[in-house]
């Protein structure tokens, strides 16, 4: 049974499904370590997906779609900074209420001008000469038998860990995150700091979602993240505020997924309700036995403001 | 890197408001190229409010900033940063998470473009430590490192930077005497080779030893610029306070009584994760002054944190009036009458969010007469309590209501001193309790103490000035790498013996050189 269940097309779902997981829970990542939590990380991803679908559905190109994920997660990212930095509202509220809006206005948009559920055709199989076609272990489907975009995923945690930790910027970042007013009495520019990383996990949101409507799924249909925007910022927490940690989480959670689908697909005999539940049980359970010696940023969740 | 001159910096007719208070009323300031000028005033005087507005963290409501004669805008510490201001601040702006080459890197440029250099910043940064004779391992994160050790820090980012004018608040808060020399040697090196540097202390020995010009704040207001040669420690304190003070103190005999503190062979971990304590014993009765010597980050902190509870021990035990209270958590300290004066009173001593009354109450808020049943904290007592305090113990401060973050250094340490003090402490473990406080307030402080000591209370003074543990000690331990390695009767005592000591040397090896 157990070599029933665990086959290479397991691993290799698990491989695929991280990718959106990556995508937001490295965008967060960014966000927070500056200090910012965004929590409307699911409702950014709604609007990528439907944009990017809606885009290739209007003119088949893949180019366009990514782009008007990109664009619409720029938008959306930088009006969650404006709120939370330069307004400096409340982050935990102001990202549910980002959240419904990306739920209610992705929906909308979706009734009005598609209606029905359609598909596209998303991001095809890349293959790769040779590496594609090791049969040793799986290795070829598991790991070469994938699109651009969960390459992308991939390949961005290793350099977002270099950001984060070998340049200028991650310092500025990681310092921001830690003690503002440094920073500030450094000449750095916190607003901006903020700004930018938040932005970028509006975008990397947008790529999240585009990877479901038009490289994983390719359908559109209401609230098809089923949250997993919040199992994004989850995973930061869960990962300890590094791209590998959350890479780690995004496997977990993404292995557990591909589980349940093999489960369901060769008939087994457990409530489905048990399978849906798995994820989220297990990422409370690892939040609880985390490690609490961490990279946690002190001042996350809090605006700064010089005591003027 | 930064190589412009300042010949002359001037800020003229400069005002800044805070609700409730005029902070800086029309004050001018200038200093030049090549000189140390001092700034002095009581706590919350404006002195820090002064220089926040040239390095551009406030912005001043009137009044101009010229450099070389023409006007500048400094609207931001960057803005400072490029017109070749630098600052040490009072309170450290450090990362504690990050390294000491990471605090240095953070917002310069890096010789790779946007990849970070820290190699080579850390090989820049031992060569200026051994050149300024400033020990500091670059690799290691901030907040493994004791309060002189981050002061070094911060010296040597500014000296990374190459700032033209340096703004110094209270950096020789933190030091021992022999690392104030050290810094005074940099200082006069500094001036020579042109920076224009403005000192700001409480200790009158040493802004008259370092500067060439002095000028006196009173709440808000210039009294006065003079040359440093017209100046005498008198005279100076006069300007400050606006009144004659004393001092020196009248001390009775000490009249020791029953043992109120003893440790036997106390370990403990320190931060750093090495054992940052050995095998400590030591006795306080009541009735006297014990002072512990030593320089910063030699166990000093682990010691007041293992008595207040606040660090677990490793080994020994600690008893309170004979009862075995090692291991008891810090509310239970409370309970049995040992007060605490922490020595980073910024994030141990209050809570910088909360109001001045609220911090006040902060460890009995829960007991009579505070509380109504123990449930609902009794406003109005509180509120007397308080007013009184701040009356007492001259606290400066627009009202009871203000957030502590907004007072004053000196002033927030006061706050503390009331908070201990107003629970008629059985122990008292005072750690550095007149850093960066003026010398009304350092009097007062002391006053109060020797109060203390003849109403019968044990007190332990844990301090790195010198002048302090020897004005008010009656018997004096000297810690060194986490040991007592001496006990000297207070006193009269050999100051250059005690630094001796201090530095590493016995007792014995002391007294055969001398
Ligand atoms: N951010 C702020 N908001 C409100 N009031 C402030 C603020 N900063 C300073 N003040 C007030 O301005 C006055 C001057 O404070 P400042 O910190 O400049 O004093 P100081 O001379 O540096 O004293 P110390 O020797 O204690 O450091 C004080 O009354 C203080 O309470
Ligand atoms: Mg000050």
């Amino acid at each position: 049974m157990i070599e029933q269940i665990l086959t290479a097309s397991v691993f290799a779902s698990m491989i695929r499904l991280a990718t959106p997981y990556i995508f937001a829970g490295i965008g967060e990542t960014f966000g927070q370590r500056s200090g910012v939590l965004n929590l409307g990380v699911d409702g950014i991803m709604l609007m990528g997906a439907f944009f990017s679908f809606y885009t290739v559905y209007a003119t088949g190109s893949l180019v366009l779609g990514l782009l008007a994920a990109l664009l619409i997660g720029l938008l959306l990212g930088l009006t969650t900074a404006f709120i939370s930095v330069t307004l400096k509202a409340e982050q935990g509220i102001s990202g549910i209420g980002m959240y419904l809006f990306g739920l209610g206005m992705s929906e909308l948009l979706f009734q009005k001008l598609i209606g029905t559920p359609k598909s596209v055709s998303g991001f095809p199989r890349l293959y790769i000469p040779v590496l594609s076609d090791i049969q040793f272990l799986g290795i070829g489907e598991i790991f070469f038998n994938h699109n651009l975009l969960v390459y992308l995923a991939f390949f961005l945690v290793p350099v977002s860990a270099f950001v984060l930790n070998r340049t200028t910027f991650g310092l500025m970042i990681r310092a921001v995150g830690q003690n503002p007013e440094a920073a500030d009495a450094m000449g750095i520019n916190v607003a901006r700091v903020r700004y930018m990383t938040v932005t970028l996990g509006g975008l990397f949101s947008g790529l999240a979602g585009a990877s479901l409507s038009i490289a994983l799924l390719n359908v559109f249909q209401q609230n098809l993240t089923s949250g997993l925007g919040f199992i994004a910022v989850a995973l930061v927490y869960f990962g300890r505020w590094k791209p590998f940690g959350v890479l780690a989480g995004a496997l977990l959670f993404s292995f557990v997924n591909a589980l349940q689908l093999q489960v369901s697909a060769i008939g087994l005999d457990i409530p489905s309700e048990f399978a849906v539940m798995a994820p989220y049980v297990i990422t409370i359970i690892a939040l609880v036995f985390a490690s609490k010696q961490t990279e946690k940023p002190t001042a996350l969740t809090k605006p700064f403001e010089r005591g003027e | 890197m930064n190589n412009r001159r300042i010949q002359h910096l001037q800020m003229q007719g400069i005002v800044k408001r805070f609700p409730g208070v005029l902070a800086v009323n029309h004050v001018d300031f200038d200093v030049r190229a090549g000189e140390i000028h001092a700034l002095l005033g009581e706590n919350g005087a404006g002195k820090s409010t002064l220089m926040k507005m040239l390095y551009g963290l406030y912005h001043p409501d009137e009044g101009r900033i010229l450099i070389d004669g023409d006007e500048a805008k400094i609207r931001s510490p960057h803005d400072a940063i490029q017109q070749g201001i630098g600052m040490i601040h009072q309170h450290f702006m450090l990362v504690p998470s990050l390294t000491v080459a990471e605090n240095i890197a953070l917002g310069m440029k890096s010789s790779r473009g946007l990849v970070l250099d820290l190699d080579v910043v850390s090989k820049r940064v031992r060569r200026l430590s051994e050149q300024y004779n400033l020990k500091v391992n670059p690799d290691v994160p901030i907040w493994q490192l004791a309060v002189g050790e981050q002061q070094r820090v911060e010296i040597l980012r500014a000296l990374y930077k190459g700032a033209a004018l340096l703004i110094l608040d209270e950096p020789t808060a933190v030091l021992t005497p022999q690392e104030v020399d050290d810094l005074f040697r940099i200082l006069r090196k500094m001036t020579e080779e042109g920076h224009a540097l403005i000192f700001i202390s409480h200790k009158l020995h040493e802004v008259l030893a370092i500067s060439s010009r002095i000028t006196v704040l009173r709440d808000g207001q210039r009294v006065d610029t003079i040359p440093t040669e017209q100046a005498t420690k008198l005279k100076l304190a006069q300007m400050m306070v606006g009144r004659p003070v004393v001092l020196e103190y009248e001390r009775h005999p000490c009249q020791p009584g029953d043992e109120r503190l003893s440790l036997s062979g106390v370990s403990a971990i320190s931060d750093r994760g090495d054992l940052g304590l050995k095998e400590v014993s030591l006795a306080v009765y009541g009735g006297e002054i014990v002072g512990v010597a030593g320089v910063s980050g030699n166990g000093q902190r682990e010691l007041a944190q293992v008595i207040a509870g606040l660090r677990p021990v490793t080994g020994g035990t600690i008893h309170v009036g004979g009862l075995n209270v090692t291991g008891k958590p810090p509310a239970a300290m409370n309970v049995l009458g040992v007060s605490y004066i922490p020595e980073e009173r910024m994030e141990d001593g209050v809570i910088k969010e909360f109001t001045v009354s609220e911090n006040l109450v902060l460890q009995d808020h829960g007991r009579k007469p505070y509380t109504r049943g123990g449930i609902f904290l009794n406003f109005h007592v509180i509120a007397k309590t308080c007013k009184e305090a701040i009356r007492a113990y001259e606290i400066k401060t627009p009202g009871a209501d203000t957030p502590v973050k907004s007072l004053s250094g000196g002033n927030i340490q006061k706050l503390v001193l009331a908070r201990e003090l107003s629970r008629r402490p059985k122990v008292l473990i005072a750690a550095q309790p007149t850093r960066g406080v003026d010398i009304g307030a350092t009097e007062y402080i002391h006053r109060r103490l020797l109060e203390e000591r003849s109403k019968g209370t044990a007190i332990l003074l844990i301090s790195e000035d010198l002048d302090e543990i020897m004005a008010l000690s009656d018997r004096i331990l000297v810690m060194y790498e986490g040991r007592i390695v001496g006990e000297v009767p207070g006193g009269k005592v050999d100051v250059r013996r005690l630094g001796a000591m201090m530095a590493g040397a016995t007792l014995d090896s002391v007294e055969e050189k001398a």
